[in-house]
């Protein structure tokens, strides 16, 4: 089979079976990623413009990677240099783009929705590299893939995500993509950080970390935007460590094979404790590898002749 | 060709391997996805037989390297490339089941070049039938086999679960 | 057409709730309705217009709509503006103040009602400011603008936050015996949220506003109107936690009169998904709960009137991140057989339907309109009930573009608009 689509917006709208395919395909360019001349030359002559109206070097140097082991040619627009600046709007930078003949656009932007509208407007394939609060698609992607390597079989595995929810679009991505693949999803965090409704999207919402730890097989902790302390989501970081930081005593009530993932960077102390820190570390380092061949495989899987 | 043709073929191209190169010291032999990989087990074990060496075997996937990916709408599916040694300096004998238009052995010797640099590639195929587009020959064949451009040749093995076998539709 | 001559609207349903619902002849004169009656005869050079089938109503009356101009021409202006209500069988309209500048001065008021004389073709009454540029700290000059021409008071756009400017403003304009009219939002509350705050919100990872943002307002200034015995109506109530504490006051006999909008009663936040910016208004779409509370508000008389908040506003601002596209949708020209879909569901009868459009409005705000009584201005509106057509919102004659009924098969269209006698639509 495969991905019969223009653009990855988000996980709310793949189906299982276009999960799995990347997922699969993600696996040989893990391969590719592996060898001495880290290139092939399926993308080549093709153009891929990396658009960030958000700073973030990880994402996007892990796009730059991928499209330029598929032998791709790289652009990277970063919102303040351009004309955004002048007053251009979204669509309109967009198009000038498009007329440079881009083939792929990646987009990072504050808004939810964005993606959407160039989707909508643009011939070419747009990636979602982070919309606002919305969708992540290419990480959630990325824990998949790890998972699956060291845990196999989603149905049933029993994950907890910690943190601040509301407004992680990382959560929301994964808990679109492992409802539908069968795991059974735990949030956790203060009442300020759990959205409205989410239990009508399949998990369970619990407010206390030591009870929902219980039998964990996974263990995903958000990063605390220390920022929004301000904003009366929670009284002080003393007490939101107190309450939902990751300790070695907590990680016992998990399963022994629990495993602990974390985008990156941590807070050490806010929301891992240091010494849980240096194991968790090693994953963090392996998903940075996993989103390389995972992005290789959505990059290749949207081109194509149209 | 039937189940005795094809393991008459393979037998005698072994043969041939084995006195062309003086013995396999340095011979690795990779089987292109999918036909070819079955084809290059069996020619290990025979080489194995005949010289009493094993040969290491590698699977070579070569949709990466294909020539028609942007004209194709949809990508076709990845699977995965395994050469569990390096092939720098080796005798790289490529292994395949069918020579037909030559794009494939185009697309694998540019795999196996982004691998390592080989001593020498080879090709060995099954059946050539033919209707070359690129100057692509192959160094040992099982049988040659003269075909209409519009025909198909089908290769069927038991690895596959279908008796052995090789086949000419219309 | 002669307005001196007259006009003689024949063989119509006239349904003038309370007075005529059925078969009769509506003969105008002097832009005054003459007489209504059976086989009424024409005087001699007046004008005849058929109206076998169709439906004679007063002219429809809009509490809440956007004129934009002076300050937003870009979006619309009053002769757009009104060209659009005409449209919609509406012969007054009630426009807003957060144009720019803000109308809290009498010079304002009268440019704005000096450009609906020379240019506009629809009576348009203008709302004044609360406050001082709607800043919500000093009360405007409530005096002149009354003098000026305003029918009532508001800061529409923003609520007024401060509780003791809401009540002092409710005091003061009891003197002119003037409605002062709340858009009701706790700003803390609603920020940053574009969108209802509920499952849709979550989905799509967008900003909610909670529907308590509206009720603790709508709470506070009901208990304000019992304190001041000020005359206060709510704008645009889109919760069913609204309409149960105004009913509730209405109850205890406290003076309030309220509005809902046919968005609020047809459409739920479901509308919103695909980031659908057309469908992004402030307060938002809401749930199916609260969209059955506003229908039973509507049949119990809960809520008084229909009106639009007709927002208009270029089409490149609205085709943007949802996040960032201003709210607003247009509505004067789809309100009437938006609104006849609660005939045809039964919430509503014909009468009832008529009157939330016409005498209801005009009695919240006082004006002498929404009647087809003898002496009355002659503002009418005929419909065609049956007439099947299709929103396309290309062919508006709002400059506006920005509504989520676009494709909607749609039922009952206004044939006719006659204000004061003159046929200003089509």
């Amino acid at each position: 089979m495969a991905l019969k689509r223009k653009d990855l917006l988000g996980i709310r709208d793949l189906s299982v079976e276009e999960i799995t395919l990347i997922l699969e395909t993600a696996e040989s360019f893990k391969e590719v990623s592996g060898r001495d001349i880290k290139k092939v030359p399926t993308l080549r002559g093709k153009t891929v413009v990396n658009l960030f109206f958000e700073p973030s070097t990880r994402t996007r140097t892990s796009f730059e990677l991928a499209a330029k082991r598929l032998s791709a040619d790289v652009i990277n627009f970063a919102a303040s240099a351009s004309s955004m600046a002048k007053g251009e709007t979204l669509l309109d930078t967009a198009r000038n783009i498009e007329a440079m003949q881009a083939d792929i656009i990646v987009l990072r932007h504050p808004a939810a929705g964005a993606p959407d509208i160039l989707a909508r407007s643009l011939r070419a394939s747009v990636v979602n590299a982070g919309d606002g609060g919305h969708e992540h698609p290419t990480q959630a992607l990325l824990d998949l893939f790890t998972l699956r390597e060291k845990k196999r079989e989603f149905r049933g595995l029993r994950l907890v995500i910690v943190g601040d929810i509301a407004h992680s679009r990382v959560a929301r991505s994964n808990i679109f993509a492992l409802t539908k693949l069968g795991a059974e999803v735990r949030i956790v965090g203060p009442p300020t950080m759990i959205p409205h409704d989410i239990e009508r999207l399949g998990v369970t919402v619990h407010f206390d970390l030591d009870e929902a730890l219980q039998g964990a097989d996974v263990i995903m902790m958000l990063r605390l935007q220390l920022e929004r302390q301000g904003i009366a989501l929670f009284p002080s970081i003393r007490e939101y460590a107190h309450l939902y930081c990751l300790t070695p005593e907590r990680v016992r009530l998990a399963s022994p094979d629990v495993l602990v993932m974390h985008p990156g960077p941590i807070n050490r102390g806010v929301e891992i404790a240091p010494e849980v820190a240096d194991s968790v570390a090693s994953t963090i380092l392996e998903q940075v590898t996993n989103g390389i061949a995972v992005r290789m495989a959505v990059l290749y899987l949207l081109s194509g002749g149209k | 060709m039937d189940t005795q043709e094809i393991n008459r073929a393979l037998t005698r191209v072994a043969h041939e391997i084995s006195e062309r190169s003086r013995g396999v010291e340095s011979v690795a032999l990779v089987g292109i996805r999918t036909g070819g990989v079955h084809l290059a087990k069996r020619l290990a074990r025979k080489l194995q037989e005949i010289e009493g060496v094993p040969v290491p075997v590698g699977e070579l996937d070569i949709t990466l390297y294909r020539d028609d990916l942007s004209a194709r709408k949809e990508q076709p599916v990845l699977r995965k490339t395994e050469i569990p040694f390096d092939i720098t300096d080796r005798k790289v004998i490529l292994v395949d089941d069918v020579l037909f238009t030559g794009r494939t052995i185009r697309a694998a010797m540019d795999g196996l070049m982004d691998l390592g640099r080989p001593g020498e590639i080879q090709l060995a195929v099954l059946v050539d039938r033919g209707h070359r587009q690129l100057p692509i020959k192959a160094t040992y064949v099982g049988k040659n086999l003269p075909t209409a451009l519009e025909e198909t040749v089908e290769v069927y093995l038991e690895e596959m679960g279908e008796a052995d076998r090789v086949v000419i539709l219309a | 057409m002669s307005a001196s001559a007259g006009l003689l609207i024949r063989q119509g349903r006239v349904i003038d709730p309370g007075r005529v619902n059925g078969l009769a002849d509506l003969l105008i004169q002097d832009g005054k309705i003459a007489a209504v009656g059976r086989d009424l005869r024409a005087p001699a050079g007046a004008d005849v217009l058929e109206a076998q089938g169709k439906w004679v109503l007063p002219g429809l009356v809009d509490l809440h709509v956007h004129l934009r101009e002076p300050g937003f021409e870009y979006k619309e202006t009053i002769k757009t503006g009104t060209a659009s209500a005409a449209a919609g069988g509406f012969t007054s309209v009630c426009c807003m103040p957060n144009t720019q500048p803000v109308n809290d001065t009498q010079s304002v008021t009268e440019f704005i009602l000096d450009r609906a004389r020379t240019e506009g073709v629809v009576h348009v009454f203008p709302i004044g400011a609360i406050t001082k540029g709607s800043e919500g700290k000093e009360l405007a000059e409530f005096a002149d603008l009354k003098k000026a021409g305003c029918v009532a008071v508001s800061d529409d756009g923003r609520p007024v936050m401060n509780g003791l400017v809401m009540r002092r403003a409710l005091e003061y304009a009891r003197a002119f015996d003037l409605p002062v009219v709340d858009h009701c939002e706790c700003l803390h509350l609603s920020e940053g949220g574009c969108v209802n705050e509920g499952l849709v919100s979550t989905e799509l990872g967008l900003h909610g506003l909670p529907a308590a943002a509206e009720d603790v307002m709508v709470a506070r200034n009901l208990e304000l109107a019992v304190l001041t015995g000020g005359r206060l109506h709510l704008a645009h109530l889109s919760t069913a936690g609204s309409v149960r504490l105004v009913r509730d006051a209405k109850a205890r006999g406290v003076r309030v009169t309220a509005e809902a909008c046919p968005h609020h009663f047809l459409l739920t936040e479901e509308a919103v998904r695909e980031f659908n910016t057309n469908a992004k208004m402030n307060p938002p779409l809401r749930t199916r709960k609260d969209v059955a509370a506003i229908k039973a508000g509507l049949k119990d008389g809960t809520i008084d009137a229909i009106a639009t908040d007709h927002a208009p506003h270029a089409p490149f601002e609205k085709d943007r991140e949802f996040e960032y596209a201003p709210f607003g949708i247009v509505g004067l020209e789809t309100a009437l057989a938006l609104s006849l879909i609660l005939v045809e569901e039964g919430v509503l009868t014909v009468e009832q339907l008529v009157t939330a459009m016409t005498a209801g409005p005009a009695r919240a705000f006082g004006l002498a309109k929404g009647t087809l009584a003898v002496g009355a201005d002659a503002d009418v509106t005929v419909v065609d009930p049956d007439a099947q057509w299709t929103v396309d919102p290309e062919q508006f004659y709002s400059k506006g573009r920005n509504t989520p009924f676009g494709g909607w098969k749609l039922k009952g269209r206004v044939v006719t608009t006659i204000v004061g006698g003159r046929v200003v639509y089509p």
